[in-house]
């Protein structure tokens, strides 16, 4: 972490001019905490199946002064989910830009950069910045410590986002690269937005890092959908910490799904603060090659009479690393909490390696909370069944890891993405996943 | 079609066929008969190339192919069809996706283009008919939530689909009543051609007063130590296992 400090010390004045204040003004606890906390390393608690600090370890440049940003890239983009029409926006590796479709406006609905919040309404920034993300910890302090943009999502009260929020994050370097990217998102009372986040990298054979925290912030009766999908390359690693805040009677839903990549760490932590709030965590990695996919969950309930529901699938082949680390808490005086965590992993070789930790921590007595979780192979018979109808093996095992999926893809609340997802999950299972189709790089992982 | 020569084959470690022949032309219905644990259901098992069975002496020819060659898959788009004596489950694959991967996997075989979607749907219809299989039950997954009749019918459902040259059907009688059992034989009878031919395994006469055998079988220890024409049956149905065991000195 030492060469970030060097980094920022050297540059501090480039990493501060342009940058809101409200940011700004919390570098200084940040440097604290990077200069004073140490990367966890594998094996430590929460973390069975990464090791951070190897993560970090490569000095990856930063992209201080702004450069090399092609301004035809936002317009040449182009996310192949049919049919799903989306105010969209660029993030060239942590640079924001809008496309066409982001320039319309959006009634009741203000997207923009952080900068340019900073100017426009410096006072949303400094009352929601920062204020759900836990910088006591390594990885956000750093994100704090080294973003210089970001951007931000308001839909006002009462507002229901006329169309998905789609932004998709591209990482493309000729040399080691950090993104440090920032996403706040407020959805004011009985306000409504879904959010679509893809994930690529244009580029392979260069360790390129995603470094992003994500606000969500979900007042009264708002519902908030967020589908978080990952394409990456096997040299990408991606490091992304997701902080949700729910007030009274909201909805939220977060689905994190990792289709390729190389090194993944998902950390989700949900603060329910309102009472009748419901919290949906769905996660679905498929892993092959030496990918690594991480998922660390954390739901507390501090209001009663909240329902919670989490699910998260992993089918892990070749030498492929899983870990799910899920906890909930309940605090005291929360009646009539209701909290479910599944973890379902499916091992389609011998070499693949999961660890999984399904926790409940509970000070209330009158909630229901359960929790499964379970490891398994393909199921031998089935797929001998398969196979005397005349299927071929590959194809008889890809049918039973896409039937596998299936719970987790039909509960996606967006009907296009859902049928493309379907899709992208055969193509993944088949060996033919190109990213989202017209990425120049196809960041596909053929299989055995 | 089907020639068998002096087939053993064992399941950990334990040698459960000792040396099985058997001769199966076009056209024929062989039924092969025997107590519980004399190896009929293994027999079906190793032809089909389950991988938990190992064959560890002996050949099988099919159509002139070395079958035991052939992985599973291969031996079904040979033409071989296995109607199980428990179908599996498989939840989240529904019984269309099931058939439509089966039916195209078989045309890519043969070098066909995948079915239409049109012209798949219209199989489904026409076929289902034979066994009078509620359309609701192609909807599911596939066996997931039948009975134990429907499940059975599922099975004659998949042979009409797939046309096989040599069905085995291993104790397609057991769980059915009378009227199921009906319907499932008078639908194996309308698959009976002159170019195709069934292996009916089975306890009992019963089903075999609906599928008309030309031969019978009796298998016993691993081994055929009987062969004759359908009134063998009969009279197993009347004097039980026991004498022919004594006859044969086994």
């Amino acid at each position: 972490m030492q060469q970030y400090i060097d980094l920022y010390n050297e540059h501090r004045e480039r990493f501060h001019s342009g940058a809101p204040a409200a940011l700004n003004a919390l570098r200084g606890r940040a440097l604290e905490v990077v200069a004073s906390t140490p990367l966890p390393p594998r094996g430590s608690e929460d973390h069975e199946a990464i090791d951070l600090a190897e993560v970090f370890a490569t000095d990856y440049g930063i992209n201080v002064n702004r450069l090399n940003i092609d301004p035809r890239l936002a317009e040449s983009f182009h996310c192949d989910v049919p049919n799903l029409s989306t105010a969209l926006w660029c993030v060239a590796g942590d640079v924001p830009m809008p496309t066409g479709t982001a320039l319309r406006p959006l009634p009741g609905v203000d997207v923009m950069t952080l900068r340019q919040a900073a100017a426009r309404c410096p006072e949303l920034l400094e009352k929601y910045l920062g204020r759900a993300a836990d910088i006591g910890q390594p990885v956000v302090a750093l994100n704090t410590l080294l973003a210089q943009d970001g951007l931000l999502i308001h839909v006002h009260e009462g507002v229901d986002c006329a169309k998905p929020i789609q932004i998709v994050n591209i990482l493309n370097a000729t040399a080691p690269m950090m993104a440090v990217r920032r996403l706040l998102v407020i959805a004011d009372s009985r306000a409504a937005v879904k959010l679509l986040l893809c994930d690529h990298t244009q580029r392979d054979g260069v360790p390129l890092l995603s470094l992003q925290v994500t606000e969500v912030f979900a007042r009264q009766g708002a519902r908030v959908d967020i589908y978080d999908l990952e394409e990456a390359t096997p040299a990408t690693r991606r490091v992304n910490a997701t902080f949700v805040s729910q007030q009274a009677d909201s909805n939220v839903l977060v689905d994190t799904i990792t289709l390729s990549g190389g090194t993944t760490r998902n950390e989700l932590t949900v603060d329910v603060n309102g009472a009748g709030a419901e919290t949906h965590l769905l996660g679905m990695a498929i892993a092959g090659g030496t990918q690594t996919v991480d998922n660390r969950t954390l739901i507390r309930h501090h209001a009663p009479r909240c329902d919670s529901n989490e699910m998260y699938k992993y089918v892990l082949d070749d030498n492929a690393i899983g870990g799910f680390e899920g906890r909930i808490r309940v605090d005291e005086d929360c009646p009539r909490v209701e909290a479910y965590q599944g973890n379902r992993n499916l091992l389609a070789a011998k070499t693949a390696r999961m660890h999984t930790k399904p926790q409940l921590e509970i000070y209330t007595d009158d909630v229901r909370c359960s929790h499964g979780t379970t490891i398994g192979q393909l199921d031998d018979d089935a797929l001998f069944y398969m196979r005397s109808r005349g299927i071929p093996r590959d194809t008889a095992r890809t049918i039973l890891m896409q039937a596998f999926m299936a719970d987790v893809i039909d509960a996606v609340r967006l009907d296009v993405l859902r049928d493309r997802l379907r899709h992208l999950v055969d193509k993944r299972f088949t060996g033919q996943l190109a990213s989202c189709a017209n990425c120049p790089v196809k960041s596909s992982h053929p299989r055995d | 079609m089907l020639q068998i020569r002096d087939l053993h084959a064992a399941i950990d470690g334990k040698e459960i066929l000792r040396g099985v022949s058997l001769d199966v032309n076009a056209g024929e219905v062989h039924a092969i008969m025997g107590p519980n644990g004399s190896g009929k259901s293994t027999l079906s098992a190793v032809l089909t190339g389950n991988p938990a069975y190992t064959v560890t002496a002996g050949s099988v020819t099919f159509n002139g192919k070395d079958l035991l060659a052939l992985p599973p898959e291969d031996r079904a788009r040979e033409g071989l069809f296995l109607s199980f004596q428990y179908p599996v489950e498989i939840p989240g694959v529904s019984m269309v996706n099931f058939m439509r991967a089966a039916i195209n996997a078989k045309r890519a075989y043969q070098g066909l283009e995948p079915v239409s979607a049109a012209d798949f749907l219209k199989l489904m219809r026409a076929k289902r008919e034979v066994v009078d299989l509620d359309a609701k039950l192609t909807n599911r997954s596939v066996n997931e939530g039948f009975s134990g009749g429907e499940k059975k019918r599922n099975e004659i459902f998949q042979m009409a689909m797939l046309e096989p040259r040599l069905s085995i059907l291993d104790e397609t009688d057991s769980g059915l009543d009378i009227d199921a059992l009906r319907i499932v034989a008078q639908g194996v009878n309308r698959l009976r051609r002159a170019d195709n031919a069934i292996i009916v395994i089975t306890h009992y006469q019963r089903l075999l007063d609906y599928i008309k055998p030309d031969v019978v079988h009796i298998l016993y220890k691993g081994r055929i130590i009987k062969t004759a024409g359908p009134e063998l049956a009969l009279e197993l149905e009347r004097r039980g296992y026991d004498w022919i065991k004594d006859d044969n000195n086994v």
